[in-house]
């Protein structure tokens, strides 16, 4: 029967209709602000740099690797040095600009220090379209504790992992 | 006026520039058609709004850097175009995958599948002017394919996922238990969307005999994927090629008769109801083991260090939309001497003229929406 097709779709979309109030796998939109989604632990934005003690000991030694690896180049490093000129094993400034980083995980990978780890954090709207969203050193690093916070799974397996380090009898070193 | 004055009336055709910004045509995508009335004698599709210089910038990059920008040509199934590329980069350096990271890798292709079709048949109904019941059906289910993605690899759309010798990261917990529970209801939503589209007569008379693409200017025009198949030419990369772990999998590879709008439509849909045969499988075989192998583990560790013996590939799979292919070429350095992409939906799009000629304007539109083209792959 002609017309029969169309009524058997708007019987589907009247038991669509009516189920959005009684079941909550038929009204899925959340009403964010208001209600938030729980982040998956995996989930990455943008990078964010950890210190373990104080923030002035950074984990990061200043080594250009995620510089260099980052697919559109937002890192910009500089090393710092002592009073002699000396380089030290610590970044002087550590830039990254958010409105080019493409959120891809590449200099978490490719970190062999375990310094730089991706955030949990998306709220960053700024009123600025280029300076506010250079992130430099003093916003860009944040606690072992926030980085155990969002990624419980990962900061167990690499405090264990630096715990070993460290009990091994360290390598002389030259001054 | 009589029959006669009407045949010799001077009449003149009309030039309409449709896009690029016109919500019709799937991104920035221009066509200037020229119109009889309201036949279409004449189509010129206008490309390049979304050119990114993609395979300038990855002949700079490592390989592994390609990496993120191969999930932003085609944005919607990003896990297979990073499938293609780790392919394309394994067959040069002659990596081997470890037996889970195959399976690991069928799996995300086929929800990558359900994906793209999905959505797919969600906008083309859009563009039949059912406004926004469709699509939101389909991107509720989508949805849950997309959490399941966040879940494994940190991201929606922007997966990153695969490396060269396996993959990123091994599953996370829950993973495949979400997998089971997709397997379980998405014939179910199958059901529902066929229920609501496949018989409805404005569909049919809308899509029936639109578009249609004959076999034999299909082959010629080098058309692939389901497009290709619902002219009736039954061509799947995945059985003919066997690539990855493929020939172990027990599908069926569905055709359709006409080569119309519906046909396109429904391959689509007896798809997607084959991928769940595949996801099924490939849920009941998975092995343990490792996710990665040592040699691919070291070079995602050290992109720098991963340097693939000079040489050229060519490495392909059946992508939603259709053959995606990486040809490089190797100097014997850490970045690709030649990198290029043959995208599906471009070479798919070229045919869009000979389809819309004598049809007509609001044909057009759906014929366009039934290629299925993403404009991050088109113009790249």
């Amino acid at each position: 029967m002609f017309g029969f097709g169309v009524l058997k779709g708007m019987l589907v979309t009247i038991q669509n209709f009516f189920a959005s109030y009684f079941s909550k796998d038929h009204l899925t939109t959340v009403q964010y602000p208001e209600e938030r989604l729980s982040a998956k632990e995996r989930y990455r934005n943008f990078p964010f740099l950890v210190y373990d003690q104080a923030p002035e000991d950074p984990r990061c030694v200043a080594c250009d690797i995620c510089a260099k690896e980052c697919p559109p180049k937002c890192i910009t490093i500089v090393r710092d040095s002592d009073a002699e000129g000396k380089p030290l094993k610590r970044p002087k400034s550590f830039d990254i600009d958010y409105s080019i980083c493409m959120n891809c995980g590449i200099c978490e990978e490719v970190c062999p220090f375990d310094a730089i780890f991706m955030d949990h954090e998306f709220e960053l709207a700024e009123y600025g379209r280029f300076e506010d969203l250079m992130y430099h050193k003093d916003r860009l690093l944040k606690p072992n504790d926030h980085f155990k916070k969002i990624r419980p799974t990962d900061a167990t397996r690499i405090d264990a992992k630096l715990a070993a380090k460290t009990q091994k009898p360290a390598p002389p070193v030259g001054n | 006026m009589t029959e006669e004055n009407l045949s010799t009336l001077a009449t003149q055709t009309l030039e309409v520039s449709l896009g690029p910004q016109h919500p019709s045509t799937h991104g920035v995508f221009r066509m200037n058609a020229t119109l009889d009335g309201e036949t279409i004698v004449k189509l010129k599709p206008v490309m390049g709004y979304l050119h990114r210089n993609h395979e300038k910038l990855a002949e700079d990059m490592t390989y592994l850097g390609s990496m993120p920008y191969t999930d932003r040509l085609d944005y919607i199934c990003s896990m297979t175009n990073n499938f293609a590329y780790a392919l394309a980069v394994e067959k040069l350096a002659g990596l081997e995958v470890p037996e889970r990271a195959e399976y690991i890798r069928i799996i995300m292709a086929e929800l990558t599948r359900l994906v793209n079709h999905t959505l797919l048949i969600g906008f083309l109904l859009n563009d039949l002017g059912a406004f926004f019941t469709p699509v939101l059906y389909a991107f509720r289910e989508r949805e849950k394919i997309l959490d399941l993605f966040e879940s494994v690899s940190g991201s929606r759309m922007m997966c990153n996922y695969f490396r060269f010798g396996g993959v990123k990261i091994d599953f996370s917990p829950g993973f495949l238990e979400g997998v089971k529970s997709i397997i379980q209801n998405y014939p179910k939503f199958l059901d529902e969307f066929e229920k609501l589209l496949s018989e409805n007569e404005i569909l049919m008379a809308r899509c029936q005999n639109v578009g249609v693409l004959s076999k034999e200017l299909a082959i010629s025009a080098g058309i692939s994927g389901p497009m290709l198949r619902a002219s009736g030419v039954p061509y799947d990369i995945r059985k003919v090629d066997g690539y990855s772990i493929y020939n172990r999998f027990n599908f069926r590879v569905p055709i359709g008769e006409v080569g119309d709008v519906y046909d396109r439509y429904y391959v689509r849909i007896l798809e997607m109801r084959e991928s769940i045969k595949i996801l099924a499988q490939a849920v009941k075989e998975i092995p343990e083991g490792p996710f990665i192998s040592p040699k691919g583990a070291a070079g995602a560790k050290a992109p720098r260090t991963f340097k693939p013996p000079k040489g050229q590939v060519y490495g392909r799979i059946e992508a939603p939309k259709g053959e995606l292919g990486f040809y490089l070429v190797s100097d014997g350095s850490p970045k690709p001497y030649r990198y290029h992409v043959r995208p599906p939906s471009f070479i798919n799009l070229t045919i869009l003229e000979d389809m819309c000629i004598g049809n007509k304007i609001a044909d057009a539109i759906v014929t366009l929406g039934s290629v299925d083209i993403v404009l991050g792959e088109v113009d790249r």
